[in-house]
């Protein structure tokens, strides 16, 4: 089992088998952390360099867990903390980083492309762990590590996401994702929040959070990214609540054995109420467990995987 | 000094020779006759001509080349004062003698701004010392290219400036707009819109569209140039003076100019090559090459503005030669600075449009070089009696475009590595040789 590709940047450049091979190897991963000493040596004597432009708790802790799960060595940066405040250049950082030879290197930006442009210049394996409203490949991957756990597959099944489809990185790389791996992805939200073209990437679009959510068997609901608005894409959070929000009178309206999901952080009585996001068909908890699994994954992959994790 | 240019082939519309071969004797700096190619067999040592027996210090073979009234590029940026680490006046303009340019109009977002006439005296003065092309330097519609009060036009003209405008930044006080308009025209200014309406764009830094909302980059709609396009026409036709609109990108736009022209408003319109060259898929792999403003629009917009080239609706090709180093380049996407470098690829992206006979050989030249001549009210053409400014092209040039070797100190072309056809083989202004091959 082998991975061939030296850098995880975006779902497109992810084949069906590879999604399958990540998410098989996330599932058996996923007991490592179940022990009382969880830790295998796998990636022992490797070094991953966790590199935050953009502030980030989960993400950053999920990655940071996973490593020290495998035994790598993680060593953890922040805009604030590099050189970047004293006006270094992404390159210029990355290739001094290089010359201290770490393996992987972990990166969030909020510039669309950027881990793109790093993965070109260096000879290590780089992560893209969110770049601006580009591309989250490991959330996607871990959301659907999680519908695959639950419903046991994920050919067939309709995804509903809803939200600020526009400011999304987390959508793009589900709609992407969710649909190679054929599921019907319908993206939803106000129109000022669903980019032009995005169909393009296999979704269909609608207005309507009801006609979103009617036959699907995973809601996905979107943080509404305040700070991104600018004040022109919706009146009120109030007035957004009431036509987009999931809610539990909506969510009479879902099937029975719908999903919901979040990529986290929530805005409580925003897009979704308290009593839905802590309810019975919340998974939002599983998907940040099954985060460590596929990021573990990933490191293991990338890595080279040749050999077995299972023992030790 | 007399310079005989024999057997090439005349391209000026409403020349009575065009498409003919012929002789061009060249006398100092002004053309002294243009005949009909004579046999090489019937030839003697001299040339007979009204000015006597002219024996040419230099002949210049142009067998199998197009003699063309000197090329003229009406909108660059030549970064000095303030960035000469991306370009210079000098290397600027021997970048444009490279590319068979004869003049360029230099933008005045400068640092220093060129929006007084220090300014616009140090680029002459500089341009006279190291120039190889003429220089007409553009000054700033507004002080600072804030958009708050108007520059002391009179002033800017005396000092040398050929034209006013914000290029770079759009004059979004209409008021102000309409005030340059009446105001320059008294004066004898060209006023020069850069078309964006700034809310639309917001935070954008390609094309809005498919290719965007892939890549996660925030778009530019079409409608950010078209709704200020149509506003300066509106001005145009509200003042009845004359407007330029710079580097038009989109569909839109081109619809507003015609059918402006169509009810007879004064309005002139430019369109650079990476417009009708390349679309929005160029940015591809976030290539910060292809990141310019205007963005690179989609394949209609590109088909429109080669219609609009072929139709007559855009009047000028001009190239936005925007110079910027790696330090602006070779950054995260967002980050990177606007603009691609464009007088060296210009004229063999352009006479593409002849091969793929969009644009016949003359439109070809009223585009380079009478038109934008006639807006800036200079006299160009090879009629005797006219500087001797003229490039000689060799249509069937095919090299591979090489950024390392560039006379522009930049290298930021999304055309590298490109296989182009046709260039300029030798440049003369005023009647001396500024560039060969």
């Amino acid at each position: 089992m082998q991975l061939m590709k030296k850098d995880i940047l975006d779902m497109q450049s992810l084949s069906v088998e590879e999604i399958r091979m990540i998410l098989d190897t996330a599932e058996n991963l996923k007991e490592v952390s179940q022990r009382p000493i969880k830790k295998v040596p796998t990636l022992r004597g490797k070094t991953v360099v966790l590199f935050f432009y953009e502030p980030s708790t989960r993400t950053r802790t999920s990655f940071d867990i996973a490593a020290k799960r495998l035994s790598a060595d993680s060593i953890s940066i922040s805009a604030s903390s590099s050189s970047m405040v004293k006006g270094e250049t992404l390159i210029d950082t990355a290739k001094n980083l290089e010359a201290m030879n770490p393996d992987i290197m972990v990166i969030r930006h909020s510039c669309s492309g950027a881990p793109h442009m790093l993965a070109k210049r260096v000879p290590f394996s780089v992560i893209n762990a969110g770049d601006g409203t580009h591309a989250h490949p490991t959330q996607a991957l871990l959301d659907m590590m999680t519908v695959r756990e639950k419903k046991g597959q994920i050919e067939g099944l309709r995804v509903a996401i809803i939200g600020d489809i526009s400011h999304s990185r987390v959508a793009r790389s589900n709609c992407v994702g969710f649909t190679k791996m054929g599921a019907h992805v319908t993206l939803a939200g106000p129109p000022t929040m669903i980019p032009r073209g995005i169909e393009s990437l296999g979704a269909s679009v609608t207005y309507s959070m009801d006609e979103a959510i009617h036959d699907a068997d995973v809601i996905m609901m979107l943080r509404i990214q305040k700070e991104r608005q600018g004040g022109f894409s919706f009146p009120s959070e109030r007035e957004y609540a009431a036509v987009y929000g999931l809610n539990l009178k909506r969510l009479e309206k879902a099937k029975d054995d719908v999903l919901i999901m979040h990529p986290g952080p929530i805005n409580r009585g925003v897009e979704i109420s308290p009593e839905v996001a802590d309810g019975p068909y919340s998974v939002i908890l599983d998907q940040v467990t099954n985060g460590v699994a596929v990021r573990m994954a990933l490191l293991y992959l990338v890595s080279g995987g040749k050999r077995n994790v299972d023992t030790d | 000094m007399w310079i005989l240019i024999k057997g090439a082939k005349a391209v000026e519309p409403g020349l009575s020779l065009n498409g003919k071969t012929v002789d061009i004797l060249i006398g100092d700096d002004r053309i002294a006759e243009i005949l009909p190619h004579k046999d090489p067999a019937q030839e003697k040592e001299g040339l007979e001509t009204a000015h006597g027996m002219i024996f040419p210090d230099r002949i210049v073979q142009g067998a199998g080349l197009l003699a063309v009234p000197g090329l003229i590029d009406m909108h660059v940026h030549f970064r000095e004062p303030g960035h000469e680490y991306k370009e210079t006046i000098e290397t600027g303009s021997k970048a444009a003698a490279h590319g068979g340019f004869t003049a360029v109009c230099t933008m005045p977002n400068t640092n220093p701004v060129n929006d007084n006439a220090q300014v616009t005296r140090f680029i002459i003065e500089q341009a006279a010392k190291a120039a190889k092309v003429r220089v007409y330097p553009v000054a700033a519609i507004s002080k600072g290219l804030m958009g708050d009060s108007l520059c002391e036009f009179a002033e800017l003209k005396s000092a040398g400036a050929v034209a006013v405008s914000d290029d770079g930044n759009p004059v979004t006080n209409s008021l102000l707009m309409r005030s340059a308009l009446e105001y320059a025209k008294g004066i004898g200014l060209v006023v020069i819109s850069h078309c964006e309406v700034p809310e639309l764009v917001g935070t954008g830094v390609m094309n809005e569209g498919e290719t965007a909302t892939r890549m996660g980059l925030a778009g530019i709609p079409n409608a950010s140039e078209s709704i200020m396009v149509s506003r300066d026409i509106a001005l145009s036709e509200l003042t009845r003076m004359p407007v330029h609109i710079a580097h038009v990108s989109t569909r839109e736009s081109v619809d507003a100019i015609r059918d402006a022209k169509n009810r007879g408003i004064k309005v002139s319109a430019e369109t650079a090559p990476h417009y009708f060259t390349l679309t929005d898929q160029a940015v591809g792999n976030y290539d910060t090459r292809a990141k310019m403003n205007p963005p690179l629009r989609s394949e209609q917009d590109r088909v429109a503005i080669c219609q609009g080239l072929a139709d007559g609706t855009i009047d000028v090709i001009a190239t936005d030669h925007a110079p910027h180093s790696v330090i602006e380049k070779d950054v995260e996407f967002d980050r990177a600075a606007n603009g691609i470098i464009g007088l060296e690829t210009s004229l063999p992206l352009s006479l593409e449009l002849v091969r793929k006979n969009i644009l016949s050989l003359e439109q070809l030249v009223e585009k380079m070089s009478i038109n934008p001549a006639r807006i800036l009210g200079l006299k160009r053409g090879l009629s005797p009696g006219m500087v001797a400014d003229i490039t000689l092209i060799d249509p069937e040039y095919s090299y591979i475009v090489d950024a390392k070797i560039f006379q522009s100190k930049s290298r930021n072309t999304p055309f590298d590595g490109w296989k182009l056809k046709g260039r300029a083989v030798m440049t003369i202004v005023g009647g001396r040789v500024v560039f060969e091959i």
